[in-house]
């Protein structure tokens, strides 16, 4: 019988019938599934890495020593893969190697919404697009075959839709692959000039062969309809046209997006009176079908920002017909964003830290990025994994250069220093710059569901594993002694002394909260009994308490009380209450 | 444009209130009963008390996994304030299915917005076939609050007509064992709505 899966899962499934050997990411919605799915295929070695560059390294060096490989990653994680992936395109492969990006239109929950099928037009990849979870296993295993036919990496684009929604699949059983041999081979695997330039016209030879290849392929159909509109499509967008124009036009339908068929464009386009294509975001194929000398309807009535959706297409190509409607009533309604979880260990120190208006905090990627919702409202800035770091040292340099008084407290994530802040860091260190780094160890990769990371000492498998010391490390990169806070960011009153530590210092400086998430199951089980509880004699209603935004404190009918459901007694609301109105049940 | 048989199933709430289980339930039995099934969910920030919401979607062939605007026949809300902020995708003439329950975000909490007063009486008012119950209430009297999304479930399959498929056994095979009764009784209870 069929099993209805995500495309995340189907991925993982497909990768493991195509005999995968080895498979990296790091964590990243909408991709994180992937690997979280391999990881329960024992015949696969599949690891957490570092960050996205390591994960696309570890799978090339696996495929050099024959072996089939995947990196899975989300799209801004393809940024800081982007090095070994542009040289990978020249050195090729041994073993197959496929690059799982995963977009994200909409910005469900990312920073930006960039396109990354530019990636493989850009690096010159094979680029494969499911459209659901059948194809995601289906064209996951072609993905591999093309990968060692051709010599080449191939870029695996998939996006939120096709990665969290479940369609039916039918499986079937592991092909086992053999590791290839590996021969050393310089002119290959080693990039230097001279020996890259002859890879170039290699990877020009391929990609002529790919181009026939894209022509004949059947992951490029036509479904043959009425010709009086055709459309061009691919990925999700291919399920919502068909939502809305159904098999009364005839489809392009495009699986191999790089190189585009140049051919069956054409034939196609010669077939039907006129010619939509539909995509979400960029117009990547409707540029190319222009290129062609092609007319062509696209972009012009579609958005270029967010989610394509059927409505949006409804209302884009049958402007004002049949609008079902729907209902509505006069109401405001309230938002409902996400915020710090109630008993969050994050949210004492950011309440310590916005009590001083001259801090400037560089916010970085996670769970913590949350700082910026009121009533905390403490972050500057967020711009990608790392960079609060590296930003805050360019801040404290322009600060210092202008005369000005602000001092900078980077906040950055356990995962995430791992992933981009040790640079930083010594850069920090090594250029003297004055500002606070603060790592917020929560001792695991919460915002993407409590992933492994370095400092967790277990692996994605599930082994037990060395744990990294963040002070240690810290010091190895010149951090002195003195200018180290280990806190438990639950209290208070240390909270508030580091920072203050930190605010007067004139050299780079760590504070380390030390508490792991709230979320973690043994951390819910220990805490499942304590609970804050308010004292309605002694409460005078100020709400000072509401100030660290805590969603377990309530004030209706005019009483401000705890909701015991959500409340894990951390206790920050009881050291704030000036008049000890607070109290802890054990 | 194209008419089919597709159905379409728009479930929302607030992280934490099981709506991914009852839509996983869902799913899981219109498979058994051999539809083709997509299902949607957006689940990025739910955990830190965000909106979540999950489209289920069934037929003989189904296209998008994605419920259109003004095409759900039925709206399953777990919460007050999401049914009217999600209220546009419910067809006319379809079932909207409401916990009479309320969860303040944030922003309610701490003053600067405000949880809109007469929300029930505006949507009986507004929408034919509505059906309003406290599901919080009636799985706390069978012994866990948390059972409330299976008494939703409960509602919406009778809202569907669904009562034929052997929801029990999907049932023993998604509920862990220690949890099965309340969950039956609380799916029981849902179809009594």
């Amino acid at each position: 019988m069929k099993k209805i899966m995500t495309g995340n899962e189907a991925i993982a499934q497909g990768a493991w019938e195509a005999g995968l050997h080895v498979a990296a990411a790091y964590p990243g919605t909408p991709s994180t599934e992937i690997l979280e799915n391999l990881s329960t295929y024992k015949d696969v070695y599949s690891e957490w890495s570092t960050n996205e560059k390591v994960a696309l390294e570890v799978a090339a060096g696996a495929s050099m020593a024959g072996g089939r490989a995947l990196a899975a990653m989300k799209h801004v994680g393809l940024n800081v893969a982007a090095d070994p992936l542009f040289t990978l395109a020249y050195t090729g492969v041994n073993g197959g190697l496929v690059v799982v990006t995963a977009d994200d239109p909409g910005l469900f929950s990312s920073q930006n919404e960039q396109d990354n099928r530019y990636y493989a037009s850009h690096a010159k990849l094979a680029m494969l697009e499911p459209s659901d979870s059948q194809e995601c296993l289906d064209f996951v295993k072609e993905a591999f075959d093309i990968s060692e036919k051709f010599d080449t990496p191939v870029l695996f684009r998939v996006t939120t839709r096709i990665c969290h929604s479940k369609t039916l699949v039918e499986t079937s059983a592991r092909k086992e692959v053999p590791v290839k041999p590996y021969a050393k081979d310089v002119s290959k695997y080693v990039m230097a000039p001279a020996s890259a330039k002859k890879r170039k016209y290699v990877m020009e030879d391929r990609i002529a062969a790919m181009k026939k290849f894209s022509e004949n392929t059947p992951l490029n159909r036509i479904e043959d309809g009425p010709k009086k509109i055709g459309i061009i499509t691919s990925g999700i967008s291919y399920n919502h046209a068909k939502e809305v124009f159904g098999d009364e036009v005839s489809y392009l339908k495009l699986g191999f997006t790089w190189p585009l068929p140049e051919k069956l464009i054409r034939k196609f386009a010669g077939m039907v009176e006129t010619l939509y294509v539909i995509e979400e975001n960029e117009p990547y194929i409707e540029d190319f079908v222009k290129i062609m000398g092609i007319q062509c309807t696209g972009r012009e009535k579609l958005p270029w920002v967010d989610e394509l959706t059927p409505e949006i297409i409804r209302r884009a190509f049958f402007p004002g017909s049949e609008e079902q409607g729907g209902y509505a009533i006069d109401a405001e309604v309230p938002p409902r964003p996400p915020v710090l979880c109630a008993g969050c260990t994050h949210r004492g120190f950011f309440y310590e830290v916005g009590k001083y208006k001259d801090i400037v905090v560089t916010g970085d990627i996670g769970c913590y990025t949350l700082g910026i919702v009121p009533p905390l409202s403490v972050t500057d800035s967020v711009i990608c994994m790392g960079a609060s770091v590296s930003g805050g040292v360019g801040f404290s340099k322009a600060v210092e250069k202008a005369g000005r008084k602000e001092k900078v407290f980077a906040v950055i994530g356990d995962s995430t220093f791992f992933h981009s802040g040790i640079t930083g860091l010594i850069d920090a260190v090594v250029n003297k710059a004055p500002i606070v780094i603060n790592i917020l160890d929560n001792r695991i990769t919460a915002m993407t569901g409590h992933q492994e990371n370095p400092g967790t000492g277990r692996t994605l498998m599930g082994e037990a594993t060395h744990q990294v010391d963040l002070k240690s490390l810290c010091m190895a990169c010149g951090v002195k002694e003195e200018n180290i806070r280990l806190i438990d960011p639950y209290d208070l009153t240390l909270t508030k002394e580091a920072v203050r530590a930190g605010y007067e210092s004139s050299e780079p400086f760590v504070i380390i909260t030390t508490s792991p998430c709230a979320l973690i199951k043994d951390v819910i089980k220990a805490r499942t009994n304590m609970k804050c509880v308010i004292d309605q004699d002694k409460c005078i209603k100020c709400k000072m308490c509401m100030k660290a935004g805590c969603p377990a404190l309530n004030f209706r009918d005019g009483i401000v009380f705890i909701d015991r459901a959500s409340c894990n007694g951390c206790g920050i609301c009881l050291q704030i209450c000036p008049k000890n109105a607070i109290s802890r049940e054990v | 444009m194209k008419k089919n048989d597709t159905k379409s199933i728009l479930l929302v709430g607030v992280g934490g209130q099981g709506t991914i289980l009852a839509s996983k339930i869902l799913s899981e039995g219109l498979v058994r009963k051999g539809y083709d099934v997509k299902m949607s969910e957006i689940h990025g920030m739910s955990q830190r008390g965000g909106s979540v919401t999950t489209h289920v979607r069934f037929g003989t062939k189904v296209a998008s996994p994605v419920v259109p605007e003004g095409e759900a026949d039925v709206l399953v809300a777990f919460e007050k304030v999401e049914a009217v902020r999600w209220l546009k995708y419910l067809r006319k003439g379809g079932r909207l299915v409401v916990n009479n329950f309320e969860i303040y975000s944030l922003p309610v909490l701490t003053g600067t917005a405000k949880y809109p007063d007469e929300v029930v009486e505006k949507l009986e008012k507004e929408v034919p076939d509505l059906k309003i119950f406290n599901a919080g209430e009636i799985a706390e009297s069978l012994g866990n609050i948390k059972a409330q999304n299976v008494v939703l479930l409960g509602a919406l399959v009778k809202a569907m007509g669904l009562e034929d498929i052997d929801w029990e056994s999907v049932l023993k095979e998604l509920i862990p064992p220690k949890l099965l009764d309340l969950n039956l009784k609380a799916f029981k209870a849902g179809l009594e709505q």
